[in-house]
């Protein structure tokens, strides 16, 4: 056990949580149901603004439902349903009041396997932003630059704008997705495991890219990795069959974690 | 280690031994496949005679006058089929002009909107039944819908009749289409808060696409031989089309139905040719149809 703890540990630290970060989201009590059957039970978690929380724990253990419910995307399905308040800048955006399209634009998800739409680099990125802004054609231009070289893809995209988001590698597709999410400047990212279908580099990559844009956004990731958990995240919370067992700095979480179950899961026993 | 010592090693893990598949299995294999090749020779066989039959008589009817004069009266000589041509042209393009908006879209509600819905079930399996329904049928349907009230043919109602025959294919190819769109890439449309409309015509729509344009031409093709529906609609007849649809419409398929039967060579040959350049259509829209999937694949 110590040794894995200790091979994890190595890659802690990078930059510590800040716990007084003000929270972004906060969720209380949440419930959330697929049709009968429950999948998260009265969860409360904070997500503070500018860090990276981790949400880590084995399959179907509800991380990626409870992803899900940030930006309501779950409601697609009619068969769905969450209860419970989600606070983001303290308006509850489980209230059917508030506009699912709005939200979304404000708390941007990335999915595991990319998704670049059928369409050009250019429109894949400028996609979104048209759906809120009217920009004239110099203005977009820059934005889409802008989000490009955010997401580290400017490079290898500037000249080829106009190909298709299906022809870059699923490294760059991913990438392009992470641009198009950072376009439409929202306030909040979630991350479903973006890079579980990745090879090392394109992890790499895709893992300094996070470290950047913790500087301005607050970040929300998925991930089976636990080391990827340890090296980008500063708060990490371990999720086990639909509750909340742990949450906390990811330091402490991962060194000195104070319940059993997540020191099991987290060195290896379980999971 | 030497590379020799690689290439014969010396010492080999004991094996199991060979010799275990019964000799029946070869058999059977052996069996099944030379009675498939068999069947597939046998229905290419009679494909290729049928073919081999449409350009043997239709090419000996080609001429100059085809494409330039208009179908003989009784006891005339020579003529052509191109009044026919133009005809079946233009129902073509009505039929498919009025049945791809409507395919189209009803083909979208079922795949993207009435998911677990009653009425799309229903939809569908209606939509199934029109496939299936013997052309003769439209064209009886249309007759009473619109040729009998209007009192005249009408090559309005033979474009009504083929779009009737064209919508449930464009229904159905739209359908499949669409749902061989992932809902990863509609998930990731609504994510970036885009309304259901907009993931629609930018994302699956632009997804489908190539498939989507295939069904339309493939029902094109179905269209374009169709004969019962414009038996009692379109009619035919020997003239021009004058700008009007109104009245007859003289159209290929069933110039061909009135001419291969009549007891005039010049009528029979011209019946071949209007045959022969209906299937060259036909197979040109399907190389296309298949051209346009394969480039498809290929970006």
């Amino acid at each position: 056990m110590s040794q894995i703890a200790l091979n994890t540990s190595s890659a802690i630290g990078q930059s510590t949580a800040d716990a007084h970060a003000p929270v972004r989201i906060a969720m209380r009590n949440l419930n959330f149901y697929y049709g009968d059957a429950p999948a998260l039970k009265n969860v409360s978690l904070d997500f503070h603004d500018r860090q990276v929380t981790a949400l880590i724990g084995p399959s179907g253990c509800g991380k990626s439902t409870l992803l899900r419910t940030c930006n309501r995307i779950y409601s697609l399905y009619p068969e769905q349903r969450a209860d419970g308040e989600i606070l983001l800048d303290g308006q509850n955006i489980l209230s059917p009041s508030v506009d699912v399209n709005e939200l979304r634009a404000r708390v941007g998800m990335v999915f595991q396997k990319p998704t670049p739409f059928p369409m050009s680099i250019y429109d894949n990125i400028a996609f979104g932003i048209r759906l809120y802004e009217k920009l004239p054609k110099s203005e977009l231009d820059g934005r889409v630059e802008e989000a490009l070289k955010k997401a580290a893809l400017w490079n290898e995209a500037r000249d080829k704008l106009r190909q298709s988001g299906l022809s870059l590698s699923g490294g760059q597709q991913q990438r392009l997705c992470i641009a198009r999410t950072i376009a439409q400047n929202p306030e909040v990212i979630l991350l479903d495991e973006p890079t579980s279908a990745l090879d090392p580099i394109s992890t790499g990559k895709i893992e300094e890219l996070i470290e950047q844009l913790r500087e301005e956004f607050t970040i929300v990731i998925v991930t089976h990795n636990m080391q990827q958990a340890a090296r980008i995240s500063q708060f990490t919370a371990f999720m086990y069959l639909g509750e909340l067992v742990e949450f906390g700095p990811t330091n402490k979480m991962f060194m000195t974690p104070s319940k059993k179950q997540t020191q099991d899961y987290i060195t290896g026993r379980f999971g | 280690m030497t590379m020799n010592d690689v290439l014969t090693p010396t010492k080999m893990a004991k094996s199991q031994p060979w010799g275990r598949v019964r000799r029946g299995r070869y058999v059977a294999d052996r069996a099944l496949k030379v009675t498939c090749a068999l069947f597939t020779a046998l229905g290419a066989f009679v494909l290729g005679w049928i073919l081999l039959m449409l350009i043997v008589e239709g090419v000996s009817g080609f001429s100059p006058a085809l494409f330039t004069q208009t179908t003989p009266g009784p006891g005339t000589q020579g003529g052509g089929i191109a009044n026919a041509l133009v005809g079946s042209l233009i129902l073509t393009f009505l039929g498919i002009a009025v049945a791809t908006p409507i395919g189209v879209l009803a083909g979208t509600y079922l795949a993207e909107y009435g998911k677990g819905s009653k009425l799309a079930e229903v939809i569908r399996f209606l939509n199934d039944v029109l496939l299936a329904a013997p052309s003769i049928l439209i064209g009886l349907f249309v007759y009473t819908l619109m040729v009998q009230p209007m009192g005249s043919y009408s090559g309005w109602a033979g474009g009504v009749a083929l779009a009737i025959i064209a919508i449930p294919v464009i229904v159905r190819t739209t359908e499949d289409m669409l749902r061989l769109v992932p809902g990863s890439l509609r998930e990731a449309g609504a994510a970036l808060g885009a309304p259901l409309s907009t993931v629609i015509m930018q994302v699956s729509w632009r997804a489908a696409r190539a498939g989507m344009v295939t069904g339309i031409l493939l029902a094109t093709a179905r269209i374009a031989g169709e004969t019962a529906p414009l038996l009692f609609t379109a009619l035919n007849n020997n003239f021009w089309f004058k700008g009007n649809l109104m009245g007859g419409v003289s159209n290929l398929p069933v110039m061909i139905y009135q001419f291969a039967l009549a007891p005039y060579q010049n009528w029979r040959e011209l019946a071949w040719a209007g045959a022969l350049i209906i299937t060259m259509s036909i197979l040109a829209l399907s190389v296309v149809a298949r051209l346009i999937v394969k480039r498809d694949h290929v970006r």
